[in-house]
C-alpha cells in the first residue's frame, strides 16, 4: 500500500464537562462516582412541568474558552433542542446549541516535530451530558444512570486542519491543556470529562476536494485517538486503493483489537430536526461581562512554553512537559526564586527524578510532599557544591519520605560532601593500600583502572566525596 | 416540504411522513395518512404564506417574550430523591432505572 500518494484530513469534535458545582440547567451535584440516580433531580429526568435554568459559571466557563483561543463570543446565542431518542435521554432531545452557539471561530497553535500549524477552531458551544446505558448488569435488560444527565459540556468543534495522526493529537493535548489551566475543565479522560470523536477521510494528495469521511467514537486516551486515527487513515486508504468507496458512516474502535467497525448508519442518526428550545431564553450578554472574564484569564501553555524557551533557555520538549501542566509549571517557577537560580537544573529535577516519584506512586504534583521551596533548598545545596548529583537523589527521597527539608537531611545523614583535600587524601590513600593489584596495573600502563579505584573511594565516601577532587589526588598519587 | 422564501411547497410525500413518524417514533394507521397529510399540506401553506414576506430587514426571534435567558447561581440546591422519583418507574433495580435492552 503506497500511503505516499495520500493525504488524510481530520477533524476533531471534543467534549469537555464544564467544571461546576451543579448541574447545566438543574441545582443537582456533578460530583463523579456517585451510586446510580442518587444525583438526578426532576429536571435531569425530564419529568413533566420542569423548567430548565441556565448556570451562570457555566456560561462563563464557555466564554473563557473563547477568550483564551481567540474567537467571537456570541453576545446573543440560543439554546436549542437536539431531538433523538434513546434511553439515557429521558427528554427525548438533548438541550444544545446550533443556529448562534455562544463561541464561533478563533485557533490553536500546534507543533509536531519542528512543523507548526494553526488549527482552526469552527465553534464551542453549550449542552447538556446524557446519562450512561449499560447493558451486561441484568440480562434482557438496558440499565440507566442518570447522573451524568444534565452535567455541562463544552462541545469544541475544529475545522478539518489536521494532516496526520499525530497532528490530531498534538491539538487535543493543546486544548487539554488550555481547559486544565483555565481551570473550566478537570481533563480527566479515564472519568470521561474530556472525550474525542474524530471525523477521517482521505484524498489524492494534491486534490482539493474531501473525501467522504468517517467518524470515530469511543476515543478515550490520547494514544487511542492516535492509533485510532492511524488505523482509519490505512483502512480508508486500502479501500480505495482496491478500487473500493468509503462509507460515510460511524465507527466504534475497539482498543484491545485496535480496530474500527460500523456503528449505525449516519444518515439518519443525523435527523435531530433542531429547533429554538422554547423552554429557554436568548443568552444575551455584555461588553462588561466578557471584559471582566477576558482581564482575569491566566497565561494560557502556548504562551507560557514560549517563555520558557526564551527566558529559561529550555529545550522545546522540556519546556511543553512542565507547561502541560499548570500547576506544574507554577511548581517549576516557584523553584527559581533563588539569586543564581538555574532554570535548566530546576527543570532537569523536577521533570526527571521528582516526575519519577511522582509517577511511580500515581501523584498529581499539586500532591508532592516536596514542596517547591524544598526542591529550590536542594538545588541550592547541588548548586554550591555541598552534594553531588547522586547525593542529591538521595536527599530528594529522604524529602519525599518526610524527613524534612534539604539542609536537616544533609546534616543528619551527614551526607554533606567532602571537599577538604586532607580528608580527601587520606581517603585516596586507603583505597590504593586496599589495591595493590591495581595500583600496579595503573603503573605499568593500564590507566583504565584509575575509574575504579575513583569508584571504590566514592563507595568508600557513600557517595560524599567530591569526585573531581578524589580522581585529581588519585591520579597525582599514582603519578608520583 | 417548504422551499425557501417565496417557493410554494408541495406538501408531504407519503415517504415523508412516514419518514417524520419513524423519527418521531409514532406509529400511523395507514387510515390516518391521508388525512395527515392534508392537514399537513395545511401547515405548510400556513409557512409559506410567512416565507412570502420580506424579511431581510428583521431580526429573528427565537423566543415570542422578549427578555433574556435568566442566569443561576452555580450551587447544589436539589436534594437526593431518587426513591420517590422511582416510584413511577416501571422497573427499576439496584437504584438503576430498566428499560428494554438496547444494542449499540
Amino acid at each position: 500500500m503506497d500511503t505516499s500518494r495520500w493525504e488524510a484530513v481530520i477533524g476533531l469534535e471534543l467534549h469537555a464537562q464544564l467544571a461546576t458545582r451543579s448541574k447545566i440547567f438543574s441545582g443537582a451535584p456533578t460530583g463523579y462516582g456517585a451510586p446510580p440516580n442518587r444525583q438526578a433531580c426532576a429536571v435531569d429526568l425530564g419529568l413533566p412541568g420542569v423548567l430548565p435554568v441556565l448556570n451562570g459559571t457555566a456560561l462563563s466557563m464557555a466564554v473563557k474558552f473563547g477568550l483564551a483561543v481567540g474567537a467571537t463570543v456570541a453576545r446573543h446565542s440560543v439554546f436549542a433542542r437536539k431531538n433523538y431518542f434513546y434511553p439515557d435521554l429521558p427528554k427525548g432531545y438533548q438541550i444544545s446549541q446550533y443556529e448562534l452557539p455562544i463561541v464561533e471561530g478563533g485557533a490553536v497553535h500546534i507543533s509536531t516535530e519542528g512543523a507548526s500549524r494553526r488549527v482552526g477552531i469552527t465553534r464551542a458551544h453549550l449542552e447538556e451530558d446524557a446519562g450512561k446505558s449499560v447493558h451486561d448488569v441484568v440480562s434482557g435488560r438496558s440499565a440507566i444512570d442518570l447522573n451524568r444527565a444534565g452535567i455541562p459540556l463544552l462541545e469544541i468543534v475544529s475545522e478539518p486542519d489536521m494532516r496526520s495522526a499525530a497532528e490530531a493529537v498534538a491539538y487535543m493535548q493543546e486544548v487539554h491543556a488550555i481547559v486544565r489551566y483555565l481551570e473550566i475543565c478537570d481533563g480527566n479522560m479515564q472519568e470521561g470529562s474530556f472525550r474525542c470523536d474524530a471525523n477521517v477521510s482521505v484524498r489524492r494528495r494534491g486534490e482539493h476536494a474531501l473525501g467522504t469521511r468517517t467518524e470515530l467514537k469511543n476515543l478515550n486516551s490520547f494514544r487511542f485517538v492516535e492509533r485510532a486515527i492511524r488505523h482509519e487513515i490505512d483502512r480508508q486508504i486500502a479501500v480505495l486503493e482496491s478500487g473500493g468507496t468509503v462509507v460515510q458512516q460511524t465507527r466504534h474502535y475497539d482498543a484491545e483489537r485496535n480496530d474500527t467497525r460500523p456503528l449505525r448508519d449516519k444518515e439518519e442518526a443525523n435527523d435531530y430536526r433542531y429547533f429554538p428550545d422554547p423552554d429557554l431564553l436568548p443568552v444575551e450578554i455584555d461588553d462588561a461581562f466578557v471584559e471582566s472574564i477576558r482581564s482575569a484569564l491566566p497565561e494560557l501553555p502556548g504562551d507560557r512554553r514560549r517563555r520558557f524557551v526564551a527566558d529559561y533557555g529550555l529545550g522545546l520538549d522540556e519546556a511543553r512537559l512542565l507547561t502541560s501542566d499548570r500547576h506544574l509549571a507554577n511548581y517549576f517557577e516557584a523553584t527559581l526564586g533563588d539569586e543564581g537560580a538555574d532554570p535548566r537544573l530546576a527543570a532537569h529535577w523536577v521533570t526527571g527524578e521528582l516526575g519519577a516519584h511522582l509517577n511511580r506512586e500515581g501523584r498529581d504534583i499539586s500532591a508532592s510532599p516536596v514542596s517547591p521551596e524544598m526542591m529550590q533548598g536542594l538545588l541550592r545545596r547541588l548548586r554550591d557544591g555541598t552534594v553531588s548529583g547522586p547525593v542529591a537523589k538521595e536527599v530528594l527521597k529522604a524529602m519525599w519520605d518526610g524527613e524534612g527539608d534539604a539542609d536537616h537531611v544533609i546534616e543528619g545523614r551527614g551526607l554533606r560532601q567532602v571537599n577538604d583535600d586532607d580528608a580527601l587524601s587520606r581517603l585516596v590513600d586507603d583505597v590504593l593500600d586496599a589495591h595493590p593489584d591495581q595500583v600496579s596495573q595503573f603503573r605499568s600502563g593500564r590507566q583504565k583502572v584509575l575509574g575504579y579505584l575513583v569508584g571504590q573511594a566514592m563507595k568508600a565516601s557513600r557517595g560524599k566525596a567530591n569526585p573531581q577532587r578524589v580522581n585529581a589526588l588519585m591520579r597525582a598519587r599514582l603519578t608520583e | 416540504m417548504s422551499g425557501p422564501a417565496g417557493i410554494p411547497s408541495a406538501g408531504v410525500s407519503e415517504e415523508e411522513l412516514a419518514h417524520i413518524a419513524h423519527l418521531a417514533r409514532l406509529a400511523l394507521d395507514p387510515r390516518e395518512v391521508p388525512r395527515l397529510r392534508e392537514e399537513l399540506a395545511r401547515i405548510l401553506a400556513l409557512v409559506d404564506e410567512m416565507n412570502a414576506i420580506d424579511t431581510a430587514d428583521l431580526s429573528p426571534m427565537a423566543h415570542p417574550v422578549e427578555t433574556a435567558q435568566r442566569l443561576r447561581r452555580d450551587e447544589v440546591g436539589e436534594e437526593d430523591r431518587r426513591e420517590l422519583l422511582q416510584q413511577g418507574a416501571p422497573e427499576v433495580e439496584d437504584g438503576l432505572y430498566l428499560v428494554p435492552r438496547v444494542v449499540d
